[in-house]
């Protein structure tokens, strides 16, 4: 029989009107998402912490090729000496920077070659500057830090003070100045930059749970029976339940991508990053109503099929989310591919035409569309009556 | 008012109609004819068959043996025919308790394919004729026993029907609402449709149906007008038919 969109559509509206009107849904759909990501942002992320940092590397470029290197050393010393910054030496600028991107270091501190000249010059003439060899110390903090940047460039100036003045240190003139901080973006990610691919995914695995109570709850309630009163076929009542939950999908991507944001996630894509996670997610989604229509089929109480659901959004959930988990039984859920595929576009920066990212892709998309069959022909089976 | 594509035959023909459900049979060899127009009353006990003749009629169940023909279409192979045809007041009503009663109704149109307009213009005119007034506009999960028998009822006669199924209609409702309900029923058969009736109430078959089938047991044991069965059993009232046939009261085993 031929599918008649104006009864999908009514169907869709009735089933997002639930979602709207009854508390428990839009709590499930909408606000669970959001409350979530929040807790996670400000639990592990960097918005108003400082991401669980207590120090902060400084990877310390020394090309002071003077003959007083005794004043760099002491430098060095009184960097590590603040307890604060840890120094990670580095014998080229390419290294450090390097280092700087990838996020395994906070800062960059270059000591340049004439270092020990200027110090010694100004120690030897103090008030008379035409004798001072004036220079530059480099410095790059990490711009996504804004702690890293309010903090490294003020506590460096102090130890150079306390070299040149000991620790009573002054405010006047001096041949050596600190360089204005280079702002470089790294890749220092949080435990909630990591977390926030497999949320994408962690939303949409509870379609499973709201198919299957949307489904035995209308069949308790004689609901199917009296849509079944009217020429309406089960693939329109399935059809809208599966346009109804890929809506719900689009939004809780859509809510995700915004609150993770909103609470510091710094994704390498953005406007692609989000539309891919929309299709990749649809796809879940499919997959979930699958199971749900699975579920709606084995068990006919809704407090059943409610806790059945759970059958399939445990595993989905604590293999192929944000849970570490092994990579070899995660591979038998469809979550891990979604979560896989997000966060190499995500985080690692990897292009939409990726060949791991389209094999993700791909991989839920032939599992999404199989378990939604398959989930149909289970229900209007067993499912119906 | 739709046209019967089939015209020239009785609305429903039922012959030899067995439902079991295991081992219980539900309708055992069930044989009538409704003509078009008609109002039929199905009177019998709880258990007696009566719904599940009529959910064979709409095409819900499959009989187990048996024919039944309705508006032309066999109740097994051409079901969405009928569907499209008829109208159905469940004896339990069933409706969406986050939507408001017009929108019910509406939802009721829409599987129908009634164009929105359309819909919504009959869906006014039901509610004002079935006095659900601006209740209309509340969720139904708030309303009263009555008011959620009125919203069904307009539920199934917002395509408007050629065949209209009301399986107790009035049950819940105050007098003045059944007498309401009455005589929308009247008009029902006023504009062509033709009414199936099962009740409880007597009076309410004695006074709305032209033609009654009692059933007990699964088994149509008598069918005539009102006036006949009374007449042939010597009886003052549907009621004690029912007794001279059975030995039983009807409300006895409500």
């Amino acid at each position: 029989m031929r599918m008649r969109s104006q009864r999908i559509r009514a169907l869709t509206v009735k089933d997002l009107k639930r979602v709207i009107r009854e508390p428990a849904n839009l709590f499930m759909v909408i606000i669970f998402p959001v409350v979530l990501t929040m807790a996670f942002g400000a639990a592990f992320g960097g918005f108003g912490s400082d991401g669980g940092a207590s120090t902060y590397t400084v990877g310390l470029v020394d090309l002071d090729a003077s003959s007083n290197h005794g004043f760099a050393d002491a430098f060095i010393d009184g960097i590590e000496a603040t307890g604060i910054l840890v120094v990670e030496e580095y014998a080229d600028n390419a290294s450090a920077h390097d280092d700087l991107l990838q996020g395994a270091i906070d800062a960059i501190v270059g000591l340049p070659e004439d270092f020990g000249d200027s110090v010694e010059s100004f120690l030897l003439h103090p008030d008379d500057p035409s004798q001072w060899v004036n220079t530059t110390i480099g410095l790059a903090v990490d711009q996504g830090s804004m702690i890293v940047g309010a903090v490294v460039p003020p506590m460096i100036e102090r130890v150079l003070s306390t070299i040149l003045f000991g620790e009573e240190a002054m405010n006047m003139a001096l041949p050596l100045e600190l360089g204005a901080p280079a702002q470089v973006a790294s890749s220092h990610l949080t435990q909630f930059d990591y977390m926030v691919p497999g949320m994408f995914a962690y939303s949409a695995i509870f379609t499973a749970m709201l198919v299957a109570q949307a489904f035995s709850t209308e069949r308790e309630q004689g609901l199917l029976r009296r849509i079944s009163l009217t020429p309406t076929s089960s693939s329109e009542v399935i059809m809208s339940q599966v346009v109804t939950n890929l809506i719900l999908g689009v939004s809780q991507v859509v809510v995700v991508y915004g609150t993770s944001v909103l609470m510091g996630f710094r994704p390498q894509a953005a406007a692609p990053g989000v539309v891919f996670a929309m299709v990749i997610v649809l796809f879940l989604v499919l997959c979930n109503v699958g199971f749900g229509l699975i579920t709606a089929s084995l068990v006919k109480t809704s407090g059943g099929a409610t806790g059945l659901s759970f059958l399939f959004i445990l595993p989905q959930m604590l293999l192929g989310t944000f849970v570490p988990a092994s990579p070899g039984l995660a591979k038998f859920v469809p979550s891990y591919y979604v979560t896989d595929a997000l966060t190499s576009l995500f985080l690692r920066g990897a292009p939409l035409s990726s060949p791991m990212i389209m094999m993700d892709l791909l991989i839920v998309a032939v599992v999404g569309l199989v378990t939604v069959v398959v989930g149909i022909a289970v229900f209007q089976r067993y499912g119906r009556g | 008012m739709k046209k019967m594509e089939r015209t020239g035959s009785p609305a429903i023909t039922v012959s030899n109609l067995v439902k079991r459900f295991e081992d219980v049979t539900a309708v055992d060899g069930l044989s009538f004819e409704v003509e078009a127009g008609e109002i039929f009353g199905l009177l019998g006990p709880n258990g007696a068959g009566k719904s599940t003749t009529i959910n064979v009629l709409c095409g819900l169940l499959e009989p187990t043996s048996g024919d039944a023909v309705v508006l032309g279409y066999d109740v097994v192979s051409e079901a969405t025919h009928i569907k499209e045809r008829i109208g159905v007041c469940p004896q339990e009503p069933a409706f969406y308790s986050h939507l408001t009663g017009r929108e019910n109704i509406d939802l009721i149109a829409d599987l129908h394919l009634i164009p929105r307009e359309e819909g919504r213009r009959r869906t006014d005119a039901l509610i004002d004729l079935v006095g659900l007034g601006e209740a209309s506009s509340r969720r139904v999960g708030k309303y009263s026993g009555g008011m959620i028998r009125r919203t069904s009822l307009a539920m199934a006669l917002v395509n408007e029907p050629e065949l209209a199924f009301l399986d107790e209609p009035t049950v819940g409702m105050d007098p003045q609402s059944r007498r309401a309900t009455w005589d929308l029923i009247r008009s029902l058969q006023g504009r062509g449709s033709t009414v199936i009736l099962t009740t409880h109430y007597i009076e309410e078959a004695e006074a709305l149906a032209d033609r009654v089938g009692i059933i007990d047991r699964g088994r149509l044991i008598a069918l005539d007008t009102p006036g006949s069965l009374m007449r042939e059993h010597g009886a003052g009232n549907l009621e004690e038919v029912f007794i001279e046939l059975t030995g039983r009261r009807i409300r006895e085993e409500v």
